[in-house]
């Protein structure tokens, strides 16, 4: 602060609670509509403020689901599992791919590199249509396999990785050579415990990523119960004739914004130190 | 930069990057490559046979009215996603950084939207302006707009851009509160010293030196309202009123899989790649100047 100016002071946090307030506010009304009947939420305006009917919608969501849809319990299974194994293997097979690009002279080394950046560029929302086809012809729809596989390479973790493990002293290496530590060992125990900080902040990143997936479990997951939640809440919508119950439909959204911000809040310091630093 | 020391051995690290390769081969380089091949046939309505075409579809594309038109509906939606969702994250950064006490708490506050799917950010906004049930569409009634954007094209278009735009708030504001912190306070107690007030020096010092973040934030958000916005329009507008809303990657969508139209879609899938590649280049520019400093 440079100079003492109350009235911007006061102003700054003024604006700033109404910022707050605005981002915030299409969250409150869900979760207020999430504690009505439905009755209630189709009885324009709808009441501000919370109801009554909170542990009645949600256990019903939970172990019942709505508009047809299989209990949300199992999506939000889905959800953790894919978003898990889409996460923890896009770390699993980028750190070792960076460490093999970093460490190693090898035929076709600079080839790898480019290949994996230059394609990996890709969003899958380019590439859906044969993407799609060569998962059909594989057999792998409705599938967990389906579900991660094809979104677990990355080339922004690759490219962090190859970043940190540039910065790594060489006198390390030399270290652990002299010691008689072969690549396997100085990997383990050099390698990964210094990646642990750079790992937690992709970590963060990469399971919002895989939670919040759409276009691709929405082309390939047919049955209900190979739904993610996201997927799940959609659907729940066009119900067709019927008309769309929105407490259950808010409560679903609810239950499905929860995990990723519980994440994102606990593990702030990683998440905003993974966002800048994959950006560089 | 290279590495000095490194291990002598030549199958491990194969055997290292034979997982990230064969993903990258089965499910980017193959389907991308069939994209680019397909881009030049059309095939029959039940997929039994297919004829080269050459660039026909491409040429297709360039004739065909709802290309164009979908063309600048992304265009408009990416420039008002970028414009709105910068816009505010910069206002809210420039002054939780001005803040001494509660920087963080509004920190917190505010980067909690980054981790809701578009999909549900859509569905969000969708609930607040439902013109029977919403709030926000009952409120507007009372002040004498008739808000239906089932009906009204543009009121849909503004829907999509509001819930798109907030739901990118939080990754600007990170982006740009980390560029605000890195500004030496010495050029700004300097400035103040000269007799420069609040809003000069947020013109003539603050804001160019942020130049860099914020070049890189456009492109970032220009991607994200090109290809992230998938679940929003899918959840809110489906594309419509009347098209409408139909941005490139959900004609994609709709002409491939609804349509079966496979070569025009793959005709399509090809240029938004150029698109891609060359946004994508415009940001490694940036990064190597960045490098640079």
């Amino acid at each position: 602060m440079v100079e003492n100016r109350p009235g911007l002071n006061f102003f700054s946090h003024a604006l700033l609670i109404i910022g707050v307030a605005v981002v915030a506010f299409p969250v409150y009304l869900t979760f207020v509509a999430s504690t009505l009947t439905a009755d209630q939420v189709l009885d324009a305006p709808m009441r501000l403020w919370p109801g009554s009917h909170l542990l009645e919608n949600y256990a019903h969501v939970l172990q019942k689901g709505a508009g047809g849809a299989a209990p949300l319990s199992r999506l939000l299974f889905n959800s953790l599992i894919s978003a898990l194994v889409i996460a923890i293997g896009k770390i699993a097979i980028s750190i070792i791919s960076a460490y093999a690009i970093v460490y190693f002279r090898f035929p076709g080394r600079m080839f790898c590199f480019w290949l994996i950046f230059l394609t990996l560029m890709l969003p899958v929302e380019v590439r859906i249509l044969p993407t799609y086809k060569v998962v059909a012809d594989m057999g792998f729809l409705d599938s967990y396999v389906g579900l991660t596989l094809p979104l677990i390479a990355s080339a922004t973790a690759t490219f962090l990785f190859r970043q940190f493990f540039l910065t790594i002293p060489d006198e390390l290496l030399e270290a652990a050579r002299i010691d008689g530590a072969g690549p396997l060992r100085f990997f383990w125990d050099v390698v990964l415990p210094l990646s642990v900080t750079n790992i937690a902040a992709l970590f963060v990143i990469l399971f919002i990523y895989g939670w919040n997936q759409y276009l691709w479990p929405l082309l390939i997951t047919t049955q209900e119960n190979m739904y993610t939640a996201v997927i799940g809440m959609r659907r729940m919508m066009s119900g067709g004739d019927a008309a769309t119950e929105w407490n259950l439909v808010m409560t679903t959204a609810m239950l499905t914004m929860l995990p990723p911000a519980i994440v994102v809040i606990l593990m702030q310091r990683w998440f905003v130190k993974g966002l800048v630093d994959s950006e560089k | 930069m290279e590495k000095r020391v490194i291990f002598k051995n030549w199958w491990l690290p194969l055997l290292l990057v034979a997982p990230q390769l064969a993903v990258t081969l089965v499910f980017f380089v193959w389907p991308a490559s069939q994209a680019l091949y397909g881009s030049l046939f059309v095939e029959d309505a039940f997929g039994t046979s297919s004829e080269f075409v050459g660039v026909q579809n491409f040429l297709g594309l360039f004739n065909d009215g709802y290309y164009a038109h979908s063309f600048g509906i992304t265009v408009l939606f990416s420039v008002a996603v970028a414009g709105l969702g910068l816009g505010v994250s910069l206002l809210l950064a420039v002054f939780a950084d001005r803040v001494i006490r509660g920087a963080r708490l509004y920190q917190t506050l505010l980067i909690w939207p980054y981790a809701v799917a578009p999909a549900i950010a859509g569905v969000l906004w969708m609930f607040m302006f439902d013109p029977s049930v919403g709030v926000a569409a009952w409120a507007l009634k009372r002040m004498g707009v008739n808000w239906n954007h089932l009906l009204n094209g543009h009121q849909a278009m503004a829907l999509v851009v509001f819930a798109a735009a907030w739901k990118q708030v939080s990754y600007n504001f990170i982006f740009f509160l980390a560029g605000l912190t890195a500004i030496p306070k010495s050029l700004i107690e300097a400035a103040a010293i000269d007799g420069a007030g609040p809003a000069r020096r947020f013109f003539d010092i603050v804001f160019p030196l942020l130049t860099p973040t914020t070049f890189f934030l456009l492109v970032v958000n220009i991607i994200y309202a090109f290809f992230d916005t998938f679940g929003v329009i899918d959840a809110v507008t489906q594309g419509g009123p009347a098209k409408a809303t139909e941005v490139l990657v959900f004609k994609i969508f709709q002409d491939g899989f609804k349509g079966q139209d496979y070569g025009g879609a793959a005709a399509q899938s090809v240029i938004l790649m150029l698109i891609v590649v060359a946004l994508t280049v415009a940001q490694f520019r940036y990064v190597e100047k960045k490098v640079n400093y």
